[in-house]
C-alpha cells in the first residue's frame, strides 16, 4: 500500500506540470478553436531562457536569483507567445481561412521552433544548474523532495491566480465571452484580437513556468523536450475537456497519475503508449471530455 | 474509369521497361541519381495517398507515417524471413495497411476536423512505440539487410497504378461524394449521403496507397528504423501535398517529386559552409517548416492551384 501511496505523489508532481501545460492549450482552443501544437515548444524556449539567465548569475542558490530565473522564464515564452499568435495566426484568424490551414501553420511554427533551437543549442542535453539544492523529507514512510513540492504548490498556486484572472477580471470576462460566441463579442465591441493576445499570453506564460520546473525536476533539458509534454498536455486537455480550464486542470493531474501508475506497474516503455491510447479511447467515447459540454453542430 | 487514362497507363508499361533498363544499369547512369529518383517515385505515392484523405475528403491526417510505418515492417519481415517475391510482400502489407486505415477511420464515426486529425496523430505515435517495443521487428535496432527487390520499374508502375486509380475515382461517382464532403460534411449528410462509410473508404484506400509506399521504401532502402516513421516524417508527406495543391492529384505527386530534389539542393548549397553543414538536418526541417508556412499564408492552393 504504502508503494501505492508513493506512486501517487510522484504522479501529482507531473500532473501539475501537464496541468500548466494543458491550461494553455485549452484556453486557446476556446478563445479560437485552434489546437495550438507550438505551445509544447513555449514550453522548451521558457526552460532554456532558465537557462540561459540561470548560467549568467553568480549566485544560482539565492532566492532573488531563484525568482529572476523563473521570472525570465515566463517574461521570454510571454513575448514567444504572443510573437507567435501575431505573426503566424492572426492573419490566417482575420480572413476565415479554414481550421485546416490554421493546423499546418501550428505544425510548422513548432518545427521552426524545435529546429531552431536545435540549431542554437545543439542536439546534446544541457545540463540545467541546481538552483535549488534537492532535500528529502519523509512522512509516515512516504518519500517526497522539496522539489516535488515545490512543483505541486506552484501549480496550485498559478491555478488559482488563473481561476480569479479569468473568473473575476474584466479581461477575464471578455475572454469568456469571445469563447462564447466570437462574432457576437466583437458586434458588442470586445477588441478580439486584444483578447486573443492576452489569451496567448498568459497560457505561455504558465508553460514557460513548467518548462522551468521540469528543467529542476529532471534535470536535463533539449530543444526537443517540449515535443511529447506538448503532446501529452493536449491529451490532458482532451480529456478534461477541451476548452474547460478545470477539465485541463483534473486531466492533468489524472493523466500524470495514470502515466505514473503504469510505468510502476506495468513498464516504463508503454508510458507514451498509454498516454496516446487514453487520447483515441477518450476521443472515441466521450470527445466532450470528463467534465466538457456536448457541442451542437450549427449548420 | 477512363478510356483515356487506361490507354495511357498502357502505353506507360512498356515505356517504364525501356527506362528501367538504362537507369539500372551503373555504367550509364550515375547510383546516386537513380536513388534520388527512385525516391521521388515512392514520395509521389505517399503525397497521392494524402492528398486523397487531406485533399479530397477533407479528412486531415497527421499520422500517415504510421500507415508508411505497418506497410514497410511488414512486407520487409515477411522477405527477410519467409524470402516470398516482392508482389506478394506488398500485396500483404497493402492489406495490413488497408485494416489499420479501416480502423483509424472508424473514429470518424464520431470524430470530426481537428479531433480526428489529432486521434491519427495519436495512431501514429501509437503504432511507432510498438514497433519500438516489438523484438522480432528488431525493437530499438531498426531492420537491417532487407533484401532490394524495389525497382525504378516497381515503384513507377505503382505510381501509375496508383495515379491512374485515384484520378478515375474522382471522376466517379464515389469522387464526387468525397468531394462533398469536403466542402461540407453536414450538407452532404442531409443530401442522404452515408458520409461515415465514404470517410471510413477514403481512409482505408489511402492508407493502402501509404502502406504501399513505405513497402517500396523497406526494399529499395533495405534499412528501416522506427526513427524513420516519426512524426516529422508525417509532416514531410504533410509539405508534399500542401506543396502541390490540396486535392490535385497530379499537383501532389509532383509536390512529393520536388520535397524530394529540395534537399538535394539545399546541400549542394550547404556543402560550401561547413558551420551550415554540421547542422544540415536542422537547416532542411527549418527551411521545410518555413515553406509550408509561407505556402499556407501566402498560397493555400499550392504551386498549381485547383486546375485538374
Amino acid at each position: 500500500m504504502n508503494i501505492f501511496i508513493q506512486q501517487l505523489v510522484n504522479g501529482l508532481a507531473w500532473g501539475g506540470i501537464y496541468a500548466l501545460i494543458s491550461i494553455g492549450y485549452t484556453m486557446v482552443y476556446g478563445v479560437m478553436q485552434l489546437i495550438n501544437f507550438a505551445h509544447g515548444d513555449v514550453f522548451m524556449a521558457g526552460a532554456f531562457a532558465g537557462l540561459v539567465v540561470a548560467n549568467l548569475l553568480p549566485n544560482k542558490t539565492s532566492f532573488p536569483s531563484v525568482v529572476l530565473v523563473f521570472l525570465s522564464a515566463m517574461l521570454f515564452s510571454t513575448f514567444l507567445g504572443i510573437l507567435i499568435e501575431r505573426f503566424g495566426y492572426r492573419s490566417l484568424w482575420r480572413k476565415k481561412a479554414p481550421r485546416l490551414s490554421l493546423l499546418i501553420v501550428a505544425v510548422s511554427i513548432s518545427l521552426l521552433l524545435e529546429n531552431g533551437g536545435l540549431f542554437i543549442f545543439g542536439a546534446a542535453p544541457r545540463s540545467f544548474p541546481q538552483i535549488i539544492p534537492l532535500k528529502n523529507y519523509s512522512v509516515g514512510g512516504i518519500l517526497f523532495t522539496n522539489l516535488q513540492l515545490l512543483i505541486i504548490l506552484t501549480s496550485l498556486f498559478l491555478m488559482g491566480i488563473l481561476h480569479i484572472i479569468v473568473m473575476r477580471t474584466k479581461m477575464g470576462r471578455a475572454m469568456r465571452a469571445v469563447a462564447e460566441d466570437s462574432e457576437m463579442s466583437a458586434l458588442l465591441g470586445i477588441p478580439r484580437e486584444r483578447i486573443l493576445s492576452f489569451t496567448f499570453a498568459l497560457g505561455s506564460s504558465l508553460a514557460g513556468i513548467a518548462g522551468v520546473m521540469v528543467a529542476l525536476y529532471t534535470p536535463q533539458i533539449n530543444p526537443l523536450m517540449g515535443l511529447l509534454p506538448g503532446l501529452k498536455a493536449f491529451v490532458a486537455a482532451v480529456l478534461g475537456g477541451i476548452g474547460s480550464i478545470p477539465g485541463a486542470m483534473l486531466g492533468g493531474f489524472v493523466l500524470g497519475e495514470a502515466e505514473t501508475l503504469v510505468s510502476a506497474y506495468l513498464s516504463s516503455s508503454y508510458r507514451d503508449l498509454f498516454a496516446f491510447l487514453v487520447l483515441i479511447l477518450i476521443l472515441l467515447f466521450r470527445p466532450q471530455g470528463l467534465l466538457g459540454k456536448g457541442v451542437v453542430e450549427k449548420i | 474509369m477512363s478510356k483515356r487514362a487506361l490507354i495511357i497507363f498502357l502505353l506507360s508499361i512498356p515505356f517504364l521497361f525501356i527506362l528501367n533498363y538504362f537507369l539500372s544499369n551503373p555504367s550509364l547512369f550515375s547510383p546516386y541519381a537513380l536513388q534520388i529518383i527512385v525516391l521521388m517515385g515512392i514520395n509521389a505515392i505517399l503525397a497521392i495517398s494524402w492528398d486523397l484523405i487531406a485533399g479530397v475528403t477533407g479528412q486531415f491526417s497527421i499520422g500517415h507515417a504510421g500507415f508508411m510505418a505497418i506497410g514497410a515492417y511488414s512486407s520487409a519481415f515477411l522477405t527477410l524471413n519467409y524470402h516470398i517475391p516482392l508482389i506478394f510482400a506488398i500485396l500483404f502489407s497493402a492489406f495490413l495497411s488497408l485494416l489499420a486505415g479501416f480502423l483509424v477511420g472508424i473514429p470518424s464515426l464520431r470524430l470530426r476536423g481537428d479531433y480526428l486529425a489529432i486521434a491519427t496523430l495519436g495512431f501514429g505515435e501509437i503504432v511507432r512505440v510498438a514497433i519500438l517495443n516489438m523484438n522480432s521487428l528488431g525493437g530499438a535496432r531498426g531492420m537491417k539487410g532487407i533484401p532490394i527487390l524495389s525497382s525504378f520499374f516497381s515503384v513507377y508502375f505503382l505510381l501509375a497504378i496508383s495515379l491512374w486509380l485515384c484520378l478515375s475515382l474522382l471522376k466517379s461517382q464515389q469522387g464526387r461524394i468525397l468531394l462533398s464532403i469536403r466542402e461540407n460534411e453536414v450538407a452532404s449528410q442531409m443530401m442522404g449521403v452515408d458520409i461515415v462509410r465514404y470517410k471510413v473508404l477514403a481512409f482505408a484506400f489511402s492508407a493502402c496507397l501509404a502502406g504501399i509506399a513505405g513497402a517500396l521504401y523497406a526494399h529499395w532502402t533495405s534499412f528501416i528504423h522506427p526513427d524513420s516513421f516519426t512524426f516529422m516524417k508525417s509532416i514531410e508527406i504533410i509539405l508534399m501535398g500542401v506543396i502541390g495543391g490540396m486535392g490535385t492529384i497530379y499537383g501532389a505527386a509532383i509536390g512529393g517529386a520536388i520535397v524530394t530534389l529540395l534537399p538535394e539542393g539545399l546541400r549542394l548549397l550547404l556543402e560550401q559552409n561547413p558551420l551550415l553543414y554540421q547542422n544540415k538536418e536542422f537547416i532542411r526541417m527549418l527551411f521545410f517548416a518555413s515553406l509550408l508556412m509561407i505556402f499556407i499564408i501566402l498560397r493555400p492552393q499550392g504551386i498549381f492551384g485547383k486546375k485538374e
